[in-house]
């Protein structure tokens, strides 16, 4: 056979640690690099790669390294306590995981793509900075204008200033004030997005990442065809469309499985002997992202925006199902 | 004998005396391809003032790091930084991340997996077509001599890829010199093909600039894809014609002369055929095989974005460097007996489509198009053996035939 790489969904490899550093209160920044020294998988700003817990399941942090060093990622992660709805994953890699170990990745993956503009707003909330950074990069080689505005608890709380602020600086002066807004709670600070979004030029794209009530904000006040948002939790997805059991055939290994109504097209999947990986189960990660190659999904995720979803070139496995009687996917 | 000692600086590093655009050698490659690869991992070519990579683990490691080569000073001899380019450049073969990646990620969803199932029946009805066009009323054991290149190689193709796109059906015989010529360009200007191709140019390019524009494409297909990537903002309405152009630049030539190497291949190769008409399911690596064995597309420069090390020396900032795709096609240190079309190997890997983020992104359409004209050639025809000498056609980075006389024994 010629050369089929492994759809995204399965492909793992084992990078070793290189360094873990803390890079703001409850933030630790990890350096992946590969065990045998070379280069890794190519990426696009916006994208993430998968931590393989030891558990099996995967946790989803976006790259927020140099994509002009190609022998490393790098990832922060924010220690989420399991009573506020973390899962343990932050914990593990807080915790347990230690220079020198090597991890499972999957990955990388972009769901967050950069879309070529002539002016950028980026706003990050908190932890939200990890996929803006490399784009805020990506800008200012473009020669694109530019600003990034920060929110966070605190200062302490907010990773890669000291970055954000070299990049701020070496990107050519503008006449349209500070290139970088740091707003910290804690110094009596608020976000306002009214003057920052109202009378918004309509050329510019906004690109924004961080907590659901921030992100519903900033949907609030900005027109929908000029934003991008990458969710950390899920929408509450609609009502299948059908009731009915559906059949999907596996392209690769030619096994056909009913999925009967209470069963996700990820589980059916699997006991058909596919080895997709999954995280959130929720529709908010997009691990289990398959191709469609035939057949109509119906989408309940959080990731596919509207123009994706009408693609239907592809799907999340974990949440969405299908409307049509039979759906061929790339595995 | 002594090994002489390990290159320190440029001057050290061997030289080549090969041009590889001199007409002869295009004539006949293979000979300086291979003194390519023996002369060194990183060889110098005085007489076109660049290096030289041909080994394939060298060839593979230069192709993945676009960060230090980079393609946006121009893919050919030429160093767009100090001369200006025949025409705007392409957004995808002549660019460099960060400003690559959106061209690239549209056009590889607009060639991906969903879209070319969509044109599988159609194009396996083409092809039955384009056969029972040649070969119908024929009686069993007859046979029909055909051009290789002109009744299938380039036939079918055009047939399809044009409709795919979009194009209005008058003026598509612009395409094939129009390709021609930019695949010819990235030799210096003075070259004779060059100068031989400039003459139509304006015309062809003319043609092919109109068919950018949205109005002129087909609502349904590639380029009315690549517009509605631009309305959604994924492109800007300036870049959106530019890529449309890279679908008609890269998208004909190229399958034609892959097509070619896979006929010519089949009829010459001993036992290639019979294997093939065995065990139909081998159609993938028939053709992949011909693209590995042959290298439609023979080599790319990149040019040094920094200070650099390449082959154990520090290549300065702004040198170009010669990737022979054709040379690690066939290293044997990659590839056993690497000059035998062989469908028992694993062409997996082979750098004809190169490799890395500039890896062809057409690769998909152009094997469905050769999968479809090899599954209806197998349906029809019991052999395939050359009728004549066939002839090369000449271009500075293309290996191509220009006529491939052909009997089809049904």
């Amino acid at each position: 056979m010629t050369a089929t790489s492994a759809p995204p969904s399965t492909r793992r490899t084992a990078l070793r640690v290189a360094s873990k550093d803390a890079v703001a209160d409850g933030i630790v920044a990890l350096t992946l690099v590969d065990p045998a020294g070379g280069r890794l998988p190519d990426w696009t700003p916006g994208s993430h790669i998968d931590l393989v817990l030891p558990t099996g399941e995967g946790r989803q942090y976006s790259l927020c390294g140099d994509r002009w060093d190609a022998r490393t990622y790098r990832v922060a992660v924010r220690r989420e306590e399991p009573q506020l709805g973390g899962r343990g994953g932050s914990s593990w890699v807080h915790d347990v995981l230690a220079v020198g170990d090597l991890v499972e990745v999957g990955g990388p993956r972009n769901h967050f793509h950069l879309h070529p503009a002539e002016d950028y707003l980026f706003i990050a909330g908190g932890i939200g900075i990890t996929p803006l950074l490399p784009m805020v990069e990506a800008a200012r080689r473009l020669g694109a204008r530019w600003r990034l505005v920060c929110a966070g608890r605190t200062r302490a709380s907010m990773p890669f200033l000291d970055e954000l602020a070299e990049l701020a600086d070496s990107t050519a002066e503008q006449d349209d004030g500070e290139r970088l807004v740091v707003v910290a709670r804690d110094e009596r600070e608020r976000l306002d997005l009214e003057p920052l979004l109202g009378g918004l030029d309509a050329r510019t794209r906004v690109y924004a990442c961080g907590p659901a009530p921030l992100l519903d904000a900033v949907a609030r006040h900005c027109p929908p065809g000029q934003l991008r948002t990458e969710r950390f939790s899920a929408a509450e997805p609609p009502a299948p469309v059908r009731d009915a059991p559906f059949t999907v055939v596996l392209q690769r290994s030619g096994a056909q499985v009913e999925v009967a109504r209470d069963v996700s097209v990820l589980e059916a999947v699997r006991s058909a002997g596919a080895a997709v990986l999954s995280s959130c189960r929720e529709g908010t990660c997009g691990t289990c992202e398959t191709g469609v190659l035939a057949g109509v999904p119906d989408h309940r995720d959080s990731v596919l925006d509207e123009a994706e979803r009408e693609r239907g070139d592809c799907m999340l496995l974990c949440v969405s199902r299908s409307r049509s009687d039979r759906l061929v996917l790339d595995l | 004998m002594t090994t002489p000692p390990p290159a320190r600086a440029l001057d050290d590093l061997p030289a080549l005396d090969l041009d590889p655009f001199d007409l002869d050698v295009l004539r006949d490659p293979l000979p300086g391809q291979a003194a390519l690869r023996e002369a060194g991992r990183l060889v110098r070519l005085p007489r076109c003032d660049a290096l030289a990579v041909g080994r394939y683990e060298d060839v593979r490691a230069a192709l993945a790091n676009w960060q230090d080569l980079e393609s946006s000073a121009g893919v050919g001899l030429s160093n767009f930084r100090t001369e200006p380019p025949w025409r705007p450049p392409s957004l995808l073969l002549e660019a460099d991340p960060p400003a690559h990646d959106a061209p690239r990620s549209v056009l590889a969803r607009v060639l991906g997996p969903r879209a070319l199932q969509r044109l599988r029946a159609g194009w396996a009805a083409d092809a039955e077509r384009l056969l029972g066009e040649l070969l119908d009323g024929l009686p069993g054991g007859a046979a029909v001599e055909a051009d290789g290149v002109i009744d299938l190689a380039a036939a079918f193709p055009l047939r399809v890829f044009p409709d795919a796109v979009g194009l209005r059906a008058d003026g598509r015989e612009h395409l094939l010199p129009y390709g021609d010529h930019a695949f010819n360009a990235f030799a210096a200007t003075d070259h004779p093909l060059v100068v031989a191709g400039a003459a139509g140019m304006a015309e062809h390019a003319a043609w092919v600039g109109e068919q950018c524009q949205r109005e002129n494409l087909a609502p349904t297909g590639f380029g009315a894809e690549i517009w509605a990537a631009a309305d959604r903002g994924e492109l800007t309405p300036a870049q959106a014609p530019l890529v449309v152009r890279s679908l008609l630049t890269a998208g004909v030539d190229t399958t034609v002369h892959g097509i070619g190497a896979l006929l010519h291949a089949l009829a010459v190769a001993p036992g290639a055929w019979e294997q093939l008409c065995a065990d139909p399911s081998l159609v993938r690596v028939a053709f992949d095989e011909a693209v590995r064995w042959s290298s439609p597309v023979q080599a790319f420069f990149r040019t040094t974005a920094r200070p650099v090390e390449l082959g154990g020396v520090v290549v300065p900032a702004g040198v170009k460097v010669l990737v022979s795709f054709a040379a690690a096609n066939r290293d044997p240190r990659r590839w056993e007996a690497p000059d035998a079309y062989d469908l028992h190997r694993d062409p997996s890997g082979h750098v004809g489509f190169g490799m890395g983020i500039h890896q062809c992104v057409g690769q998909h359409v152009a094997r469905l198009e050769a999968e479809s004209l090899l599954l209806a050639l197998l349906a029809r025809v019991r052999r395939v053996e050359l009728a004549g000498e066939p002839v090369r056609h000449l271009n500075t980075t293309l290996r191509s035939w220009e006529s491939l006389p052909l009997r089809l024994v049904v």
